[in-house]
């Protein structure tokens, strides 16, 4: 283990915190406690997949999304596997079309709604037990080893962006575990995302010729999404709350 | 006493040896691809934690390099049914069910996890002529990325 190098004794290095202690060492570090007894700390940056210089976010361009168009949450369901039963009060929240009209104008718009991957996510704050967490690339997800289905995330959420699986499940797609007991939301594809592709729903969404959904990294001033947000006027939903959510929308 | 406590040795003895050699003893379903390289009485023993561990690094850092995941157990050790298809854990026979239910002990894995492998995979599984180590490792390689 490396650990940087004091000047005299007395001297404590002002910024080290566990976090960057961990962070100091390799991708492994290991400390011998006693014989037999190795503490091992996992750094993971150096090896993992998610970025932390990322933060990866949509732009969705609500007037090329048109109101007969469900491609996405039709791409989402086979992509995650899961089934709208009918009944709204328990049905899987991953994605929906939303209809709106102005009650003045009289203008209908069309959007897909889903996780907004908040960088500052209220599910986050209100988990008891850490399942509900944000990557360091800003996707919001739960790990539904640690879920014990309290619900407090649901009733947190702005965006009823979440649901509760009350139904044993079978058959479940292999990138997207989901089960009985554990609440679930928009991955943002990960598994896809992971592997340096788009997530289904903006994949299905240029498929269809609409193309009102964009997908990339926010962080990155020369990424496709970066130049239209810095260009175009956009909002993020409920902009109010200072969430800052990594969805945001156009020509809303 | 000593007599009595080599009696009660050689008992508990014969008692185990009845039981490993009786048909009690789980069938392990064979599997296909290349052999752990730390030997089968090692993942006996310590499969769960290998699994526990890696799964953490992959829901929260998103490493999908990991060398321990659900999907590659039930990939290898899928066992075919009558109509040539994975079985799932809920049939008899399933490769995780048979030492756990020998055991005792519940899997929670599969409450969300697949116990089957995916569609790629299964194609795989019933190619004719049957598929090389080497396929298989390729798609296991790939299956992640």
């Amino acid at each position: 283990m490396k650990l940087p190098a004091l000047n005299n004794k007395s001297e404590r290095p002002a910024e080290l915190n566990r976090r960057e202690f961990f962070k100091s060492g390799a991708a492994v570090a290991s400390v011998t406690l006693a014989p037999g007894v190795t503490l091992m700390a996992f750094g993971g940056e150096a090896s993992a997949n998610a970025d932390p210089g990322k933060r990866w976010g949509m732009l969705i361009d609500v007037n090329k999304c048109s109101t007969d168009c469900n491609a996405c949450v039709t791409a989402c369901s086979e992509e995650n596997g899961w089934k709208l039963d009918g009944n709204p009060e328990t049905d899987p929240q991953w994605i929906r079309k939303i209809d709106l009209k102005h009650k003045e104008t009289g203008r209908e718009a069309s959007l897909p709604m889903m996780c907004q991957h908040c960088e500052t996510p209220p599910c986050v704050d209100v988990c008891p037990t850490g399942a509900s967490f944000k990557r360091v690339d800003g996707i919001v997800l739960v790990d539904k080893h640690i879920c014990i289905g309290c619900r407090y995330c649901m009733m947190a959420c702005p965006f009823k962006a979440r649901s509760f699986v009350h139904e044993e499940i079978e058959d479940q797609k292999s990138n997207a575990p989901r089960g009985k007991g554990t609440v679930e939301s928009c991955t943002l594809c990960v598994h896809r995302v992971d592997a340096g592709r788009v997530p289904a729903c903006v994949e299905s969404c240029s498929a269809t010729g609409n193309g009102a959904m964009m997908f990339g990294d926010l962080n990155d001033p020369n990424s496709e999404i970066a130049q239209a947000l810095k260009n175009y006027p956009s909002m993020g939903l409920r902009d109010d709350l200072r969430v800052n959510p990594g969805v945001r929308y156009t020509n809303l | 006493m000593k007599r009595l406590v080599t009696t009660l040795l050689v008992l508990i003895g014969l008692s185990t040896g009845a039981a490993m050699a009786g048909s009690t003893y789980p069938d392990i379903p064979k599997a296909v691809g290349a052999p752990h390289p730390e030997g089968n009485d090692y993942m006996r023993l310590n499969h769960m934690r290998l699994l526990r561990h890696d799964r953490n690094l992959t829901v929260h850092d998103g490493d999908r390099s990991i060398k321990y995941s659900i999907k590659e157990c039930v990939a290898c050790h899928a066992v075919m049914g009558p109509d040539a298809l994975p079985i799932s854990v809920q049939e008899k026979g399933h490769f995780c069910r048979n030492c756990h239910e020998f055991a005792a002990v519940k899997i929670d894995c599969f409450q969300c996890h697949n116990s089957k492998p995916e569609d790629g995979f299964i194609d795989l599984l019933k190619q004719n002529p049957p598929a090389t180590d080497d396929e298989i490792q390729a798609y296991l390689d790939g299956m992640s990325q």
